[in-house]
């Protein structure tokens, strides 16, 4: 089912950015150019099928948010789709609908993006709506109320209504000491409760403006071809005053913090462990792709250490495995995650975690793991190519996040010059206690 | 052809209301020279080939004391095939950058093949290993089966579990599709080497086999594979036959009481065939009902008017044996009882009063527009490749389809509305602390 309004707490996985494992350099091969008052355009051609993805992220997420007005960002998302000065509350979406078209639109740390998916020849249409509505959106008090619930409704589905979830939640809050990256991108409940149209409203004339936002159209269709639409439609909304976003910096962790869940919804006990990690950011931290490669070593599949060793050899766990995305201005994290045996308790499946991060620390890993797991992630930016959206998701989270088309092109690149010191590097700046968080899900004590 | 000019043509019938004078063509019917058929989509524009496989005779044919057999044996063969044992099978996929899965459903029993062409060979031939010669060596057999019993034990506290077991389990009480596919405790404690062997030798058979590759293959070369691959499995299947069963509970509400803030719900009642007549009239009114995402009179009315969701929807599942129509909502405890009111208000405005001309022709734009978008992604083609000769639609069925849908009249979607579709006859499972609604302490076999 399409559901409106996605919120993405965990990034796009960042293999899917890349190109192909022997190619030269091109994955994507995005065209770029940028208009008089700021946006910048990317044209992805991909001529498989006769449509289009358009999309317009705006380099504005929940980590803008002004103090104690946590899920604004997320709320305005909503209330984007409740009309403008030209545009009835519910025709943007009826005439996507009976264009044939679908929409969607997702709130992140950092950016925040709305998209329709449309044959090639209807993508004048969603140009004019998405363009109307960057500039004169008007937020209805009597529309905003009932989409508040909706906006609660979405909070209890993900989270209130999921140990797990809350879990996650929790530790996110706990690993960031004082960076807003440790509030959830939908908000904290209290808070969604009070906020207000107005709230949203100013949170959309601060952030929202054309030198704020990306065009990214990707699929049937040439830079010569979409030149004069996006002049037409985006170029003539005239570009504002940003201010500088908010400079916030996380400091060095010395403890490392356990948080421990129980809930009577809980029917078999789960471990994760979370560590502050470097991101992307706007400047290039080669440290990222040996993280990826590091991810991929320890928990990216069957044959990873931790599923090989704590599942097939040592019985201990039923499921294991790690999770890294880069994506992210500021920071990110480097998440394990583990399911134990029946017959084994928590404190023993930790303690196979930790001998497992002990023997990568003190022995390092192998050239041929090493080499491995960069065949399998650089293998992932040729299936990338065969689908229309992801190609131009993977374009436009980049370049949100300061970053540039050649860096996303020179993914595979970068990927296949990490060598096994890196990884130990990246590992040994990474995997430490004090900067980690380990969550523990129990059923409630009856 | 390629890809890109069949699905201009198949674009240009929609905006032309007419099939494209090529119609058929797209399509490669490939028979390999020892008579296996598989439909082909032929496109080189990205060096990437998927295959699907659908076997008939799925879950709900498992032995009742050994429910959860065509799950665990899905999850299975790929742990271990011929000369490979699981690691090295795992090894050989990751290195080589192949996706090989399987799964069961209710009807089915499916497997999905994803390699770079470069790798077509070796990944043919693990598909080949998995079909035919799965190993379910002691070490795979134990470690997959603890896996699926941590998942029971924690789907036992899952809401939106919770809420389908109750659903099904009432609409079915003595029939296959009311038991667990992934199975119970016990059950999946008893399922031995013998069990998985015996379900692959009954099931996995060329009879009940249907089969769609899409990507950088020609016909030419596929003919061959076809038979390395498939030629293997015996000719025929076990045959089997299920009883036609209409779902039971009809008008009532079930609840479980679980202690999370907001209210999970399941609803359904009997719905159409695929091979009906009316089906297409039963897939437009089914879509503005609560099919269309955002344009439904269900997504208007509990969610854009009222806040009462963050997600609402029904669909048409029309299972072999019993063909259904169902949705699903979760709202907060304090305020379910409002949803379910307005789902009932609008299942009977539909039946009684069916649909405005404004309404049809937005549904008919809608889904005859965007029927070009399922074809981007060569997964998603190879998957309709596949269901379209498995509910026998014709291989032309990709250019008429938008004609069947604009063929339908006003007074079709009302004639199949008021057939269908009885608020009295809908069947409620609630999970959560819902105001105003009892728990009705129903057991659910299998669920602690």
């Amino acid at each position: 089912m399409i559901r409106r309004v996605r919120i993405v707490l965990t990034f796009l996985a960042l293999a899917l950015v890349g190109a192909a494992p022997n190619a030269s350099a091109s994955v994507f091969n995005p065209k770029t150019f940028t208009l008089t008052n700021g946006m910048q355009v990317v044209v992805i051609e991909n001529h498989r099928i006769p449509a289009v993805t358009h999309m317009v992220w705006y380099k504005a997420g929940a980590a803008d948010e002004p103090w104690g007005q946590s899920g604004v960002a997320h709320y305005l998302e909503h209330l984007m789709f409740k009309g403008t000065r030209d545009t009835p509350p519910g025709e943007f979406s009826r005439l996507v609908a009976i264009n044939g078209g679908r929409e969607n639109a997702f709130t992140t740390q950092d950016y925040t993006a709305y998209y329709q998916t449309v044959a090639r020849d209807r993508l004048e249409l969603v140009m004019r709506l998405e363009a109307d509505r960057m500039a004169n959106l008007v937020i209805d008090p009597e529309q905003a109320k009932p989409e508040l619930q909706v906006v609660l409704e979405e909070r209890r589905s993900r989270v209130d209504n999921d140990p797990s979830a809350q879990l996650d939640e929790q530790m996110r809050a706990v690993l960031f000491l004082h960076h807003p990256y440790g509030i959830p991108v939908i908000g904290w409940e209290p808070e969604i409760k009070r906020l207000t149209a107005a709230e949203a409203t100013q949170f959309y004339k601060t952030h929202y403006a054309p030198n704020n936002a990306i065009l990214v159209v990707a699929g049937d269709i040439t830079v010569d071809e979409l030149r004069p639409l996006a002049e037409k439609y985006y170029g003539a909304i005239p570009r504002r005053v940003l201010a500088p976003r908010l400079s916030v910096l996380e400091p060095t962790p010395i403890a490392p913090r356990r948080v421990a869940l129980e809930s009577e919804q809980v029917r078999r006990p789960s471990l994760s462990r979370t560590y502050l990690a470097p991101s992307h950011g706007a400047t290039l931290r080669p440290e990222v792709y040996a993280l990826e490669v590091l991810s991929e070593v320890m928990g990216g599949g069957a044959t990873s250490r931790l599923y090989r060793s704590l599942v097939v050899e040592q019985k201990l766990a039923v499921g294991a495995g790690a999770y890294y995305s880069a994506n992210g201005i500021d920071w990110t994290r480097f998440v394990f995650s583990l399911s134990p045996q029946e017959s084994v308790d928590l404190v023993k499946l930790e303690a196979g975690l930790d001998a497992e991060i002990d023997k990568l620390l003190k022995d390092g890993v192998t050239a041929e793991e090493v080499e491995r797991a960069k065949g399998r992630l650089q293998s992932q930016a040729i299936y990338a190519r065969d689908s229309l959206e992801t190609g131009a998701r993977a374009i436009g989270a980049a370049l949100s996040l300061g970053r540039t088309t050649e860096d996303v092109e020179a993914w595979p690149e970068r990927i296949g010059a990490v060598t096994p010191a890196q990884v130990m590097a990246a590992a040994k700046l990474v995997l430490r206690p004090e900067r980690s968080v380990t969550g523990t899900l129990l059923p409630a004590k009856r | 052809m390629t890809l890109r000019v069949l699905l201009s043509l198949a674009f240009l019938a929609v905006i032309a209301f007419m099939a494209p004078a090529e119609a058929g063509t797209r399509i490669d019917r490939v028979r390999s020279p020892g008579g296996v058929e598989a439909w082909l989509v032929e496109d080189h524009s990205v060096p990437v080939i998927a295959l699907r496989v659908i076997f008939r005779g799925g879950a709900a044919l498992d032995p009742v004391e050994k429910l959860g057999l065509a799950n665990m044996t899905a999850s299975l063969l790929d742990e271990g095939a011929g000369p490979l044992d699981a690691q090295a099978f795992q090894r050989r996929m990751e290195d080589l950058s192949i996706s090989l899965s399987f799964e069961d459903a209710l009807d089915t029993f499916g497997g999905s093949l994803k390699t770079l062409s470069v790798n077509k060979d070796a990944a043919f031939d693990l598909f080949r290993l998995a079909m035919t010669e799965p190993r379910f060596d002691a070490e795979a057999v134990e470690r997959i089966r603890s896996g699926i019993l941590a998942r029971i034990k924690r789907s036992a506290a899952d809401p939106d579990y919770l809420a389908g077991r109750l659903w099904w389990s009432r609409a079915f009480p003595e029939h296959p599709y009311g038991r667990p596919t992934t199975g119970t405790i016990e059950t999946v404690s008893r399922i031995d080497q013998a069990d998985l062997k015996g379900f692959v030798a009954r099931r996995l058979a060329r009879d009940t086999m249907y089969i769609g590759v899409v990507g950088d293959i020609t016909p030419a070369e596929l003919a061959p594979v076809l038979d390395r691959v498939f030629g293997a499995l015996p000719a025929q299947a076990a045959p089997y036959a299920l009883p036609a069963v209409a779902p039971r509970a009809g008008g009532t509400i079930a609840v479980i009481d679980r202690p999370v803030p907001q209210s999970v719900v399941l609803f359904g009642e009997s719905g159409i065939k695929r091979a009906d007549p009316d089906f297409y009239a039963a897939f437009v009114m089914n879509h503005i009902l609560g099919g269309g995402s955002f344009s439904s009179r269900l997504y208007q009315e509990v969610r854009e008017k009222k806040g009462l969701a963050y997600s609402i929807g029904t669909y048409l599942y029309p299972l072999d044996w019993s063909p259904l129509i169902l949705g699903s909502v979760a709202t907060q405890n304090a305020r379910v009882g409002e949803s379910i009111a307005l789902i009932r208000q609008e299942w009977s405005r539909m039946a009684s009063g069916g649909v405005t001309d404004e309404e049809l022709s937005e549904a008919k734009d809608y889904l005859t527009g965007s029927y070009v978008l399922q074809f981007d992604n060569t997964d998603k083609i190879a998957r309709l490749l596949v269901s379209i000769q498995l509910d026998d639609l014709g291989i032309d069925y990709i250019d008429k389809r938008n004609s069947y849908l604009q063929a339908v009249t006003r007074a079709d979607v009302a004639r199949v509305a008021k057939r269908l579709l009885d608020a009295k006859s809908l069947s409620f499972s609630v999970v959560g602390q819902p105001a105003g609604l009892p728990s009705t302490a129903v057991k659910i076999p299998g669920v602690e």
